[in-house]
């Protein structure tokens, strides 16, 4: 297991400064996303935990897109499962925390495992398909509100008697939400960075590769794969679990609509597929800027700009989409690949996504 | 000129280093056999030249330095291309493949029936009905509506019965007499009536240049094709 | 039973509306191995294109006209924006299958947050001529004429889309392509023409998917997202009837059209399966997937 020196120095630094930002109450004007210019404020310390949820969901997402070359759009049925499970368990039938989150799970594990089995029957671009076809029945599933349970297009709260007090309450306990979400992605990260370093890993970068020469090797491959897709299920699912804690409330369109797949891909490819730390670099950039970008929509001198600057500029969705497109077709290996050519490594080292790889199953030569 | 022109061909499939630096001449007229095992690089090669697969290398086509070149500009400098499975179009008809590969205002269809007339009474059928020699014919014809300069003909006998071989090295034969042919081939037979020049492929590069008589010894053909001689 | 005639009838137009969507999209991945994302956005495009057209003649030319042109705009707004895609950017990212799909996940983003930006998530009401909301009595049963014109637009499109397939020579290299791209070019042909080609004839049907999808099953309002909503539906359509088949793509859209008619109606009322006919049709698709991956008429995945 090779982890290189300097490497370990910047998740180090990045992972102390992160830890105390809640107790830094500097007043830094411009570049924080609250409405607060004060670094540890709940609007700036809100958006940082958002961002830490997301970069362990893109975390996850990387092992099954950037290691294992399987384009999943699936991502956004986890999540959600996280978030209503969760939220219903606490809010309706009155569990306690820890059951609750271990029916979340286990709920995760089986559909999982459900689903990608019949999803995994194909191959290329059927498979995106199909999860996004699934995602897309989970999203109206929740929104048809069956029994109540789901609160529809309303929304859930997580209104329970029995949270520790330590995480209720988003104002007066985002610290401790805030190194909740933090905590969450240190374990994602370390769980994630144990997988895809182990053997069971190397044999997901060569189902990438070249998955036909795996087989006529008699390896069985499908069983990694359903491996894969059920890891990044479960880390999907902690991070609608997380969300819940955080935010309070489950509404539909943003917890279960495929866009939030779509994002969780955008994050992914941005940072850089197949590295990990690029999922989570990116994850922060998308999260981070989507929201500073709805904050700047609101102020007062942005409402004064014309027309043709202002909707543009006031859509995140736009802007990112359209940075997106520019990197796929620029960049690539995202900001990690940058990264990496700075510091004049090959682009094409192994452990990279192959941007050449055909999806037609049947091609025997490039 | 030579037909053909080849230096320091390198190709890269998949991880593995196919061709490590190829380099040979195909002189205008007649036909040149390339040899060697099975998988040793002789179809890569041909898609090489033809820009199906990347490569590194000089390549000089029918006098043109094909550096850059996307596979359809290759294939109008006068390239005809008789691909090893056959590759006809399986739901299209006949006549239809026929069609598709017209190249010039004034296709020889006349040859074309004439050495194949089967061709013709079966011009509605569907390509994926007829029989491996019949799509074979379908191949062949393809590049002989064009009169290409220059064929490039990948184990045309694979799969066929005898007396078909038979004929086809007849229709090669006579296309000879008009063409350059680079021929792959394994069969021994075949390539001792049509060939005058040989190239030998082995471990990604060219071992021997010579001539068709050097077959005649048994030991050394069989080196050359890396297995049993005639079938 | 005049239910059943008249669900069923409603269900072959929406097979319809289905088809124009699918059957591009069919063709893009048979041709390119694009899972053309943008598509959702040719669709939307296509609507506002229609509607944006009718918006600025006079009232005076009479709703009938006006609708004629707003389908005729539809066409053209859908062929524009992928011929558009296709040369600008598609066409620079051949050899990276991966991020050909990707930059149209991109693109649909982008431009549904700029249309979500510009117009608001509100949505616009397309004029159309009173007989389109009329219905006609065939027999005993009322039959919306809405749905006459989505059925006929599908049949149409479909009659067309053979034709030129069958009889052209740009249709045959596309039939070739599908089967075997590489011996195309391999016969002195420049793929990439069709490429453009068949990326212009996917979103010019798009486009007017998109329309006819507002009109006659949306109450005639257009909205940036309805495009995708539809998009989920044509990739359904697509696998199902086997990826690269247009006669595959008409087949499956009737079975979704008609399944999701009948489940709406027969089981839509009890509670909690309001959209049990979404997620019927998705059933289907996972019944497919089990018995026969490749699709109905696919060429093997």
């Amino acid at each position: 297991m090779k982890i290189s020196r300097s490497a370990l120095v910047v998740a180090a630094v990045a992972l102390v400064f992160f830890a105390v930002v809640p107790l830094i109450s500097l007043h830094v004007p411009w570049i924080l996303p609250g409405t607060l210019d004060v670094v540890n404020s709940t609007g700036t310390l809100e958006v940082l935990a958002l961002c830490f949820i997301f970069a362990g969901v893109a975390l996850g997402y990387d092992v099954i897109f950037g290691f294992t070359g399987l384009l999943s759009l699936g991502p956004v049925m986890y999540f959600a499962i996280g978030v209503y499970v969760f939220d219903i368990a606490m809010s309706h039938w009155n569990w306690a925390l820890v059951p609750a989150l271990a029916l979340t799970l286990g709920v995760s594990l089986v559909f999982a495992l459900a689903f990608g089995a019949l999803a995994l029957r194909v191959k290329g671009i059927a498979f995106t398909m199909v999860t996004l076809a699934f995602a897309q029945a989970f999203y109206y599933l929740v929104e048809d509100n069956p029994h109540g349970l789901t609160g529809g297009d309303t929304g859930l709260a997580l209104v329970s008697n029995r949270l520790p007090s330590f995480l209720s309450g988003a104002v007066s306990n985002t610290r401790n939400l805030y190194w909740m979400t933090l905590g969450f992605l240190v374990v994602s990260y370390f769980v994630v960075w144990l997988v895809t370093e182990s053997s069971s890993g190397h044999v997901l970068v060569a189902v990438r590769e070249n998955e036909r020469r795996l087989e006529v090797m008699g390896v069985r491959t499908f069983p990694y794969k359903l491996g894969a897709y059920t890891l990044s299920s479960l880390v999907a699912t902690g991070g609608g679990v997380a969300y819940i804690l955080l935010i309070g409330t489950a509404v539909p369109a943003a917890v279960a609509s495929t866009t939030v797949s779509l994002a969780v891909l955008v994050m992914v490819v941005l940072g850089g597929a197949g590295t990990r730390w690029g999922a989570v670099t990116g994850a922060l950039v998308y999260v981070y800027l989507q929201q500073y970008l709805l904050k700047v929509a609101s102020e007062p001198s942005f409402t004064t700009l014309p027309a043709v600057l202002r909707v543009p500029l006031s859509q995140p969705q736009f802007l990112l989409g359209t940075l997106f497109v520019l990197f796929v077709i620029f960049v690539p290996g995202g900001i990690a690949g940058i990264v990496a050519r700075l510091r004049g490594q090959s682009v094409a080292a192994s452990k990279r996504f192959n941007w050449r790889k055909s999806l037609r199953v049947k091609e025997d030569d490039q | 000129m030579n037909a053909l022109q080849v230096r320091d061909l390198h190709v890269t499939l998949g991880g593995s280093h196919v061709l490590q630096g190829v380099s040979f001449d195909v002189p205008t007229g007649g036909v040149t056999a390339l040899l060697g095992r099975n998988g040793v690089g002789k179809t890569t090669t041909l898609k090489a030249l033809l820009g199906i697969v990347a490569s590194t290398g000089d390549r000089n086509v029918l006098g043109t330095n094909t550096k850059g070149l996307s596979t359809h500009r290759v294939v109008k400098l006068g390239v005809g291309y008789v691909p090893e499975d056959r590759d006809v179009f399986a739901g299209l008809s006949v006549e239809e493949n026929l069609r598709l590969a017209e190249q010039r205002d004034d296709p020889r269809y006349d040859e074309v029936f004439a050495l194949f007339p089967e061709l013709k009474s079966r011009a509605r059928q569907r390509a994926g009905t007829l029989s491996g020699g019949q799509q074979q014919m379908v191949s062949i014809a393809r590049v002989l509506l064009n009169g290409w300069p220059l064929l490039l003909v990948d184990e045309p006998s694979k799969g066929l019965a005898p007396k078909l071989v038979s004929e086809l090295t007849d229709v090669l034969e006579r296309v000879a007499a008009t063409s350059t042919i680079f021929l792959v081939e394994q069969n021994l037979a075949v390539v001792k009536r049509l060939a005058s020049r040989i190239i030998v492929l082995d471990h990604g590069e060219v071992v021997h240049t010579g001539t068709a008589d050097e077959l005649a010894d048994e030991a050394l053909a069989r080196r050359f094709l890396g297995v049993a001689g005639a079938r | 039973m005049n239910i059943f005639l008249a669900l069923t009838f409603s269900g072959f137009a929406l097979g319809g509306v289905y088809f124009l969507a699918a059957s591009g999209l069919s063709l893009i991945y048979g041709l390119m191995d694009i899972l053309n994302f943008a598509h959702g956005l040719f669709m939307t495009l296509g609507a506002y294109a229609a509607w944006d057209v009718a918006a600025h003649l006079p009232a005076s030319w009479g709703a009938s006209t006006l609708f004629g042109i707003a389908l005729v705009s539809s066409v053209l707004g859908g062929a524009i924006a992928a011929g558009l895609t296709e040369f600008f950017i598609i066409r620079h990212l051949y050899a990276r299958p991966v991020s050909q799909i990707l930059v149209t996940i991109g693109l649909d983003l982008a431009v549904v947050g700029l249309l979500l930006g510009g117009f608001g998530s509100n949505s616009l009401a397309v004029p159309v001529p009173l007989w389109i909301m009329e219905a006609t009595k065939v027999g005993s049963i009322n039959l919306p004429n809405a749905d006459f014109v989505a059925l006929l637009a599908g049949v149409v499109v479909l009659v067309v889309l053979e034709w030129f397939l069958a009889r052209t020579r740009y249709g045959i290299i596309i039939r070739a392509g599908v089967e075997n791209r590489t011996m195309v070019s391999a016969l002195g042909i420049n793929v990439g023409k069709a490429f453009t080609l068949v990326f212009v004839i996917g979103g010019a049907m798009a486009g007017l998917a998109g329309l006819l999808y507002s009109v006659v099953f949306a109450g005639d309002l257009i909205s940036p997202t309805q495009g995708d909503s539809l998009l989920i539906f044509a990739f359904i359509v697509v696998v199902i009837g086997g990826l690269g088949s247009i006669r595959g793509s008409a087949i499956a859209a009737l079975i979704v059209g008609l399944t999701q008619d009948y489940t709406n109606f027969y089981l839509g009322g009890h509670p909690g399966l309001a959209e049990i006919g979404n997620l019927s049709v998705v059933l289907l698709l996972a019944v497919v997937l089990e018995w026969r991956p490749r699709g109905l008429l696919g060429r093997a995945l």
